[in-house]
């Protein structure tokens, strides 16, 4: 097995497929039309539409970006993918798993998500394709007021709310991959805490690509209004296929006075899958905004979490690992804005790149000339594992206040031969001390996942390192 | 049966320089065996070669345990059949706790693969119990189970965090590299009551040391002096205590005539 060497596509755990048997599937590629049909399907408001061709134009017009990609952005075929694919004729989400369709519920029972909602979590949101085909929220949290709805139900049931925030926090004109995602979103999560409301197990949205082309374009938006806590999960994961899919969601929260949202991500796309995300956050007085950012799937994902820091006493925090093997680039990073006074900000990042892979940090913290006695702290730490692969580190700063208190420490290290000498000078074999070696690497940020998240982070970590050494 | 550790005309070389030039050693299970010598002797050298380190490079002879030339193991399965070195200076590896590590290093020094129940290894509950019983045996505190493998740990923890592996893995045969180097004379006697503690039958030791201090505690029952890569003398206990007033330069002069 160890003469494979990589993390070969095979053994990628979660690449099986299901036959396709789907309600509706637009044709390839993307016009003006599909984006109307997408609209006229799911019955949106006007505005809505408009946002949508908004969005289109903006993605037309908006060049590829130069940065970032290592020449792999140049691969996708916007012509060659799928933009729209429902996957049940059924209205809106189901409320039973009994209800799902049996090869869709099989797929999630084979994810273990089921098991994991009964186990330890508030609630549960499941994305098949284009649309979510589950959703749940525990009784007790409906009657203190939480919503917890895809998106789409979001946008049906409460169009005022989603209205009042939606593109607020990150505009159809962003970027190219926000403006695609504004032109053709479908699924995400739709989030709203009430003030005061703590809840205490998370919630987990989990998102699964199955047919080959596909692009999956979820969207999200979270408020946690004052003095409420969330943690959010969202997992993903796809089947491989020698072909391209495209995941571009956006993800936008609102964390108000004295809240705090947690937002951790396991992202484990296949290698086939370029993973184009824009999640920012908005933390206004004393409120307090974490992205736990976890990469070790996709071919090349280009993330970058951010909060924008609108008032004073908030605090932001971004924990990133990213994991590229054979052929993976991970450019991932944060940024944060700090624009108030008393802003705090921390960011974290780990990388391990093996057999080729490349990672990057890259980051960006900025300090308005109105943010007094602001502080920020990055610390980005690469591992790299043999000669092939490698890490960058980008890290820009943008200060315009002379008043601030700025640390930025990098390093990029190498499994040193003594260590693993020192682990199998005790009877441990080579590839396990690798294992033990890595892990012990993005320990400080696995021991900030809930338990359960924290063995399935280093579970996948081990299964990326079969086979690493020798 | 009593196993024996047979070191043949080793012969090791470090960066193309060779530093082991045809060292031979007997050492059975029951026995104390010091190695002495003056700094640059080739002590390190040996005890790194016999562990299996990659770059120390064997350039020709043999080390035969239980029928098998250990030569020829990576370092994981000399140290399951039996070998333990406890190092001069040993590394830190951050963000693996000392009872995580123990415990994998435990089971996979004593998990047998043929009896089935190798993967699962010893129960958690149990490695618990033992884990504190050899902490108390050597004075260390409860909390170090929690801390990052010689992480931030003195010099003296390092030594006794070395005897707890020793202690927990129960090797064939143990090599103390400089155990005594940097310690002060309290840290060095609850060290030495450590490794008594583990001296016995089933237990063949070399313990290598600059000075003849730790010999007041451990007893040798044969010291050996090593000078440019060979041992040049051997003897009882009472060859340190020569060592200790002569010193090594009278020796080698000695030999050298």
């Amino acid at each position: 097995m160890s003469e494979t060497f990589n993390v070969n596509l095979d053994e990628y755990k979660y690449g099986f497929s299901v036959p396709e048997n789907y309600a509706f599937k637009a044709r390839k590629g993307l016009d003006e039309d599909i984006v109307r049909e997408i609209s006229w399907m799911k019955k949106e408001p006007e505005w809505m539409t408009a946002y949508r061709l908004r969005g289109y134009r903006h993605f037309m017009e908006r060049p590829m970006p130069r940065w970032g990609g290592r020449g792999m952005l140049g691969g996708i075929d916007f012509s060659d993918i799928y933009y729209y694919i429902k996957p049940t004729d059924a209205e809106k989400a189901f409320e039973s798993w009994d209800d799902v369709p049996e090869d869709i519920k099989n797929t999630f029972d084979r994810l273990g998500i089921p098991e994991a909602e009964q186990k330890f979590l508030s609630g549960v949101g499941a994305q098949y394709e284009s649309e979510v085909i589950y959703h749940s929220i525990i009784e007790d949290l409906e009657k203190k007021g939480v919503l917890f709805l895809d998106m789409d139900a979001g946008l049906r049931e409460y169009p005022d709310l989603v209205k009042e925030y939606f593109t607020t926090v990150i505009p159809p004109e962003d970027n190219k991959f926000a403006a695609l995602n504004t032109a053709v979103w479908s699924g995400g999560s739709f989030i709203y805490v009430p003030p005061g409301v703590h809840i205490d197990l998370p919630l987990q949205a989990y998102f699964r690509i199955n047919a080959q082309n596909m692009g999956q374009f979820e969207r999200t938006l979270i408020i946690v209004d004052e003095g409420a806590y969330v943690h959010y999960v969202e997992g993903c994961t796809a089947p491989t296929y020698s072909t391209n899919s495209l995941h571009s969601a956006v993800v936008e929260i609102i964390v108000k006075e004295g809240a705090r949202c947690r937002y951790s991500t396991i992202q484990n796309w296949s290698h086939n899958v370029y993973n184009l995300v824009t999640k920012r956050a908005q933390a206004y007085r004393n409120a307090t905004m974490e992205w736990v950012d976890g990469n070790l799937g996709s071919k090349l994902t280009m993330k970058y979490p951010a909060v924008w820091l609108m008032e004073e006493g908030a605090h932001g925090e971004v924990l990133s690992i990213a994991f590229a093997g054979k052929n993976q680039v991970q450019d991932a990073g944060g940024k944060m804005v700090h624009a108030a006074p008393n802003t705090s900000s921390v960011i974290t990042s780990k990388s391990i790149s093996k057999g080729g892979g490349r990672t990057t940090y890259r980051g960006l913290v900025k300090v308005a000339p109105n943010a007094e006695n602001s502080k920020s702290n990055v610390v980005c730490d690469a591992l790299i594992l043999d000669e092939e692969s490698a890490s960058d580190t980008f890290p820009y700063i943008e200060i315009e206040n002379q008043n601030v208190s700025i640390g930025h420490e990098a390093s990029v290290s190498k499994v040193s031969e003594e260590q693993l000498f020192y682990l199998m000078s005790r009877g441990i074999p080579e590839d396990q001390a690798a294992n033990m070696i890595v892990s012990g690497f993005i320990e400080p940020i696995v021991k900030e996942l809930p338990m359960e998240y924290a063995l399935e982070m280093n579970r996948l970590i081990e299964m990326e390192m079969e086979g690493s050494v020798g | 049966m009593t196993s024996s550790l047979l070191i043949k005309d080793l012969q090791v070389s470090v960066d193309n320089k060779l530093i082991l030039k045809g060292l031979n050693l007997e050492v059975k299970q029951g026995e104390i065996h010091a190695i002495m010598g003056p700094n640059g002797s080739g002590k390190s050298t040996m005890a790194y070669a016999l562990a299996g380190h990659p770059k120390y490079e064997v350039e020709g002879g043999e080390v035969w345990m239980d029928g098998i030339n250990l030569l020829e193991l990576a370092p994981d399965e000399r140290a399951k059949m039996g070998l333990f070195l406890a190092f001069q200076y040993p590394t830190a590896i951050p963000g693996i706790s000392m009872a995580n590590f123990l415990r994998t290093a435990v089971n996979a020094v004593k998990s047998d693969s043929s009896n089935g129940n190798g993967k699962k290894g010893i129960p958690i509950v149990q490695f618990r119990k033992i884990l504190n019983e050899k902490m108390d045996l050597l004075k260390i505190d409860k909390s170090f189970a929690r801390r990052y493998l010689n992480e931030g740990f003195s010099g003296g923890e390092k030594k006794r965090a070395e005897i707890l592996q020793l202690a927990l893995l129960e090797p064939k045969f143990a090599i103390l590299d400089e155990t005594d180097s940097g310690l002060d004379i309290d840290a060095l006697k609850v060290v030495s009551e450590g490794v008594n503690a583990l001296v016995g039958p089933d237990r063949g030791f070399i313990v290598i040391t600059h000075y003849q201090r730790i010999l007041n505690y451990i007893k040798p029952h044969f010291v050996h002096v090593m000078y440019d890569g060979q041992v040049v003398e051997s003897g009882g206990p009472e060859l340190a205590t020569r060592l200790e007033v002569t010193g090594y330069d009278e020796l080698v002069k000695e030999k050298a005539k």
